[in-house]
């Protein structure tokens, strides 16, 4: 594990080198405890890929011999580390399947991405949907979650120009990753369906359907599914 | 409760407040005012809750009718603020009567000011805050900046903001007092001469030139900023990217360099991780002055300790908390 400072008010905690399925676990199992232990003072607990980030009030989080915060903080977080090295309870992983109707005008780019690797559609639907994925982190746009997992075959350098505008809902590949857009936003990955899943909706608790380390699925549907449970 | 119309929406006017801090982990960004020192002095001016929602003002400012008497204070940068085109003071209270319409026009120096009316600007909490956020389109007046013929309403004022108001009421559209929150115990005013920074967690990746360059050079601020951050334009900081650098978490004031090598600031709007080098973060005490800085200006960076930035964040805690007590003991 390693610490730095971001900043005044911020500490980066670096628990790994690549975001494989035993370092999101350990993230996961760290953030938890940190949310868990947090003092008044710290703000919150920001798990992401390989590791994870604290946000604190350093006015709070003054030492009462006058050190400063950012000791108070880092001891904190290794004295944290150290307990949840100590004996970590396994916990259940969360599986959330998410329906997708992939292609035509749902996943306009599916042709181009099976094109790109020589395959069928129907290919890349089976390969997209036939895999596991973890969330290794939410963000980019509120509920937005970045999805290891996708098999290598259907990697796919991003989009060379951004889109402007991307449908909610899309379910796209970036590179290495997958991901589902939330909302309208611009977008450079390639889309390759849509689900009815609403990712992020402020009223809701949480706010977001997916969060780091939880495991997803992907479901194939037909268009009139994806109608039928489309909110309007 | 009472009504205030929006007669001109200015160029870019939101609600803000201190933010929503908690939400990260699901996406979702403090936000809040990027300039929040101005806004808890402007709030404070009017006997609110520091953390009440006011407008941000951006470059021009809204031209707004107030329906009922009220109570309002205008902060941060140097708007032209006028009723009946006589200049209302900035950095006090001021007593407005039903019925008076307040043009905010151009700022003259700085960039966002923000507008405080007693009992705060009524809109609904959501993630526990009353900001707007522009990118996911919720929160403030309907997750969106103010237009023409929208209607915004103010809480209830407080006793404070009350009894200020009783004894201001004389004939005429406005009044003040005689005080006013001084030069000195103000935010420090835009295009400050260096930001100072503390090494951020890249630092090391880029090369000894790369980092000398960053110190040592001005920058300026592009066109193309905007809540989410201040893109610079200036020597390019080229060197650093490595393919496979993991998204982490970012911070209000993180400054980043993405391939092109021109570095961004990100301010209160932006993303809750990201994907490149991080050669600096800015101290929290200084994104006052960040909010500031205008399209064409330009900003220079300082190195300092961490130990540092909190202390010199402890210091403007500490003046910010005078600056409340010296008011409230006017008109109690």
């Amino acid at each position: 594990m390693k610490l730095a400072p971001l900043g005044d008010s911020a500490v980066l905690v670096t628990v790994g080198e690549r975001p494989d399925a035993a370092t999101l676990a350990a993230v996961e199992a760290l953030a938890a405890a940190l949310t868990r232990e947090s003092p008044p003072g710290v703000i919150e607990c920001v798990p992401a890929n390989a590791g994870l980030t604290v946000y604190y009030d350093p006015g709070r989080m003054a030492r009462r011999d006058g050190g400063p915060p950012y000791d108070r903080v880092t001891q904190w977080i290794g004295a944290c580390a150290a307990a949840v090295a100590r004996g970590r309870p396994a916990g259940l992983e969360r599986w959330v399947v998410v329906p997708v109707c992939y292609g035509g005008e749902w996943g306009p780019d599916l042709e181009a991405v099976a094109a790109a690797h020589g395959l069928g559609a129907d290919e890349v639907v089976a390969r997209h949907s036939g895999a596991e994925y973890r969330v290794s982190a939410v963000g980019f746009t509120p509920g937005f979650p970045y999805l290891s997992g996708l098999p290598e075959s259907l990697h796919t350098p991003r989009r060379p120009t951004p889109r402007l505008r991307v449908p909610a809902g899309s379910v796209a590949i970036g590179g290495a990753q997958s991901g589902i857009y939330p909302g309208e936003t611009p977008g450079g990955w390639h889309l390759i369906g849509r689900t009815p899943l609403r990712l992020f909706h402020p009223q809701q608790r949480p706010p977001s359907l997916l969060q780091a380390g939880d495991r997803v699925r992907f479901r194939p549907i037909p268009a009139a599914e994806f109608s039928a449970a489309a909110p309007p | 409760m009472s009504r205030i119309h929006v007669l001109a929406p200015g160029q870019l006017t939101t609600v803000q407040d201190l933010g929503r801090p908690g939400w990260q982990r699901y996406g979702v960004t403090p936000g809040g005012a990027l300039d929040a020192w101005a806004l808890r002095l402007a709030n404070a001016l009017v006997g609110n809750a520091e953390g009440a929602a006011g407008l941000e003002l951006t470059l021009t400012g809204p031209t707004l009718r107030f329906l009922a008497e009220a109570l309002i204070a205008v902060t941060g940068a140097d708007f032209q603020v006028t009723v009946n085109g006589r200049r209302l003071p900035a950095w006090r209270p001021v007593r407005l009567a039903a019925g008076t319409e307040v043009v905010l026009g151009a700022a003259l120096a700085g960039c966002r000011g923000y507008l405080a009316v007693a009992g705060g600007f009524a809109v609904p909490r959501v993630l526990g805050g009353r900001g707007t956020h522009l990118a996911a389109g919720f929160g403030g007046l309907n997750g969106r900046a103010l237009r023409t013929g929208d209607v915004l309403k103010n809480g209830p004022p407080s006793a404070w903001a009350r009894r200020l108001a009783a004894a201001l009421a004389v004939p005429g559209a406005f009044s003040f007092p005689r005080w006013e929150i001084s030069a000195e115990a103000r935010p420090p005013p835009g295009a400050a001469p260096a930001i100072r920074v503390v090494r951020g967690p890249q630092w090391d990746w880029f090369d000894a030139g790369a980092r000398e360059q960053f110190l040592r050079e001005r920058f300026t601020v592009s066109a193309r900023s905007d809540r989410m951050g201040l893109r610079l334009e200036g020597p390019a900081l080229a060197g650093a990217e490595r393919p496979e650098m993991l998204s982490e978490g970012v911070a209000t004031g993180t400054i980043q360099v993405p391939p092109d090598g021109r570095p961004i600031v990100l301010l209160a709007d932006r993303q809750t991780i990201g994907g490149y080098p991080k050669i600096a973060q800015a101290a929290s005490v200084d994104l006052s002055a960040l909010a500031q800085v205008r399209p064409g200006d330009t900003v220079g960076f300082e190195e300092v300790t961490v130990a540092a930035a909190q202390e010199l964040w402890r210091a403007a805690e500490r003046q910010i908390a005078t600056v409340r007590h010296g008011i409230a003991a006017h008109a109690a």
